[in-house]
């Protein structure tokens, strides 16, 4: 497993990955972790008090999306899962854009083709094809770009998953495939889950592997460059495994206490992707008290911005569904339409609805 | 004259000469041309780039179909028979159909998925299945069918030309029949995709079907015909969305309809038809809308398949049936 910053803060020298880690790289990646942490926090208040229908909390999963992300150009289409909320935060996608599928206020809430990132799939693994097509595409227009597709240890035992790095080798697709085995498909574990880890089946395929230290932002950068590097010079597609851990349930209707130990998930708070820079920050003097206070000011603004765009997003009409259903709306959706329509405007007469 | 299989691979080629963007992709139909020969051809003029060869997956196709629409091309995939199609459900129904939806209208996904459909030929287990039900049940696909070479030259450059997912039946038995296509005629002139077409008019009776059942339907009327009875014959053509002012238009005339398709009846088009017409014009209907269709039963073997597809002997009981009424 390349691990470039141990979890207690040191630096671990890897011939393959040279260390080119710059202050201000490390105390970039450092602030994309925090905030993102920050905002999942929320986010997760905000289920509580009834505000969202459901979370899926990101905690401990920091470093292995804000490193994959900031390693890829921002012109890089990316298709994620669902719980890739750091690197959606990463591509500029605003804590409302993110919020309102969990809000149920739409099924997605921002323009993927103005963030290149694309919708989340609830459907495991299905995103992982729609990359690999995309990625047939940027190869035919004979575009520098490479397509980064999220999916976790679960989605790996999906058909279309497998269907897609069998693809995308046939094809010679453009594209990174970057696991987040975060060690737990809602209470079902990677021993339930495989018998041989993702990354080795991605070689049989037929795709250059990574084995990485997914709380080690460093090296999930540095391993996400250098592929997206050579995929871009025409190599051949990549997976990148990235061991995780899911520190909170899967979602907020789970307790995760009842299969799962207690000791194990402190095991791995132990290795907490954030606080291990933090260290490294403070160790090699790269950042002072200020930065780490100012750090702190920002994101209590941004939780309360979070709260507050979240109170005010506008709740959906059936009106807009019906419209996106179809590019040309057929006539008989139109009569349906328009007679839900007259039905609801009956009750806005003083009636309550 | 030309067969529909050559109707439909004239059609590919002008729709693939009109737009760089379409591509067409799925198994054995680049090099072999496709198990029916429709894509023959195209591979050799328009280069492996456009015409694909894709590993035997059907989701993969479909998934990567959709990706390549997210890119910006207009996909036209085939599924090698109907009964392959299962294996893709996920990626058409949760991710095709709704992804429209599912962007707030900012995704457009222009993918049309051809499916020889329905039975007829002989042929070994799923191969001869008529499961258009489940697309048409699922808001935001199109699904379509053409019974005439001259419909499948122009519908399926239809098809390619609409920014919705459509489902593109073609009648497998029907590939190798002849008929006269007009090449030249502008495409904006064609009915339009979603339009209905009466192939034969009549006074006391409408048979409603559509894809294979077209001809056995004509086969009846002309028999009713010399018994003296009027039978006209609607094409739906289009399956969703139905063509509701043209089957109400020939109903509310002939007040009597009898509909006609190889799936099997339950919740099958026919059900939905019955229902419509009920609900449009109940008290102008001289009989109940009666169905003939395939036996609620799996599609049975090749020899057996004669007794189980609806021919003009089970339409004309049909007719006769509503008109005893």
């Amino acid at each position: 497993m390349i691990q470039l910053l141990a979890p207690d803060g040191t630096l671990r020298a890897d011939p393959r990955f040279p260390l080119d880690v710059t202050p201000a790289l490390c105390r970039d990646l450092h602030r994309d972790m925090f905030l993102a942490r920050r905002f999942d926090q929320e986010a997760l208040a905000l289920q509580r008090q009834g505000e969202l229908g459901l979370w899926l909390m990101a905690l401990g999963q920091e470093a292995a999306q804000v490193g994959s992300i900031r390693a890829v150009a921002a012109h890089d289409h990316v298709f994620p899962s669902y719980r890739e909320h750091a690197a959606a935060l990463c591509r500029g996608i605003s804590p409302a854009e993110i919020l309102a599928q969990w809000r149920g206020v739409a099924h997605s809430g921002w323009d993927p083709a103005r963030y290149r990132f694309h919708i989340y799939s609830l459907v495991l693994g299905a995103q992982a094809l729609h990359a690999t097509g995309y990625a047939v595409g940027v190869r035919l227009d004979g575009a520098q770009e490479v397509v980064l597709a999220y999916f976790g240890d679960g989605a790996s035992s999906q058909g279309d998953v497998n269907e897609a790095l069998n693809w995308a080798v046939v094809a010679r697709a453009p594209i990174v495939f970057f696991c987040q085995n975060n060690q737990w498909a809602i209470s079902t574990g990677t021993a339930q889950q495989m018998g041989t880890p993702v990354h080795v089946r991605a070689a049989g395929f037929g795709l250059d592997t990574y084995f990485v230290d997914g709380n080690d932002v460093l090296a999930v950068h540095a391993v996400t460059a250098q592929a997206a590097d050579r995929v871009r010079a025409g190599g051949p597609p990549v997976l990148i495994e990235a061991f995780t851990y899911r520190i909170a349930g899967h979602s907020t209707s789970d307790d995760p206490r009842i299969y799962r130990s207690e000791a194990e998930v402190d095991l791995w708070r132990e290795r907490d992707p954030v606080a291990r820079l933090t260290t490294l920050l403070r160790a090699e003097g790269w950042a002072d008290e200020e930065h780490f206070e100012q750090l702190d000011r920002e994101a209590r603004k941004l939780a309360e911005e979070t709260r507050a765009a979240c109170l005010s997003l506008p709740d959906p009409t059936l009106e807009e569904t019906f419209r996106h259903t179809f590019a040309q709306e057929p006539p008989l959706l139109r009569q349906e339409r328009e007679a839900m329509s007259a039905y609801q405007a009956g009750f806005t007469d003083g009636a309550d609805r | 004259m030309i067969t529909l299989g050559q109707a439909l691979n004239r059609g590919l080629r002008a729709a693939m000469t009109r737009d760089p963007r379409v591509v067409v992709m799925g198994e054995d139909i680049g090099r072999l041309g496709g198990v029916f020969r429709v894509t023959s051809g195209l591979q050799q003029e328009f280069g492996a780039d456009r015409v694909m060869d894709t590993p035997l997956a059907e989701s993969g196709i479909v998934g990567t179909a959709i990706g390549l629409a997210l890119r910006g091309y207009r996909p036209v995939c085939e599924i090698q028979f109907d009964g392959f199609v299962y294996p893709a459900f996920d990626q058409i129904v949760s991710q095709l159909a709704k992804m429209r939806a599912r962007s707030a209208g900012r995704l457009a996904l222009p993918v049309v998925i051809r499916i020889p459909g329905s039975g007829g030929i002989g042929a070994v287990e799923h191969h001869s299945e008529s499961n258009e039900a489940y697309f048409v049940h699922t808001a935001g696909l199109r699904v379509v069918t053409c019974a005439t070479p001259a419909d499948g030259y122009t519908m399926i450059q239809q098809a390619v030309t609409g920014d919705d997912p459509v489902i593109f039946y073609e009648p497998k038995c029907r590939y190798w029949d002849k008929a006269e296509v007009d090449e030249d005629a502008p495409l904006a002139a064609a009915p339009a995709l979603h339009a209905a077409r009466t192939v034969r008019a009549g006074r006391d009776l409408t048979v409603l079907t559509y894809g294979s059942m077209v001809r056995p339907a004509l086969v009846a009327a002309q028999i009713a015909h010399e018994e003296g009875r009027s039978v006209e014959v609607v094409d739906l053509r289009s399956l969703a969305p139905l063509d509701l002012p043209a089957v109400l238009s020939s109903v509310r005339r002939t007040r009597r309809a009898v509909v006609v398709h190889e799936a099997p009846t339950t919740l099958g088009l026919g059900a939905e038809l019955s229902a419509l017409l009920t609900e449009h014009c109940y008290l102008e209907m001289e009989a109940p809308v009666l169905r003939v269709g395939g036996y609620n039963i799996p599609y049975p073997p090749a020899r057996a398949e004669e007794r189980y597809l609806p021919d003009a002997d089970r339409i004309l009981e049909a007719v006769d049936a509503s008109l005893a009424y």
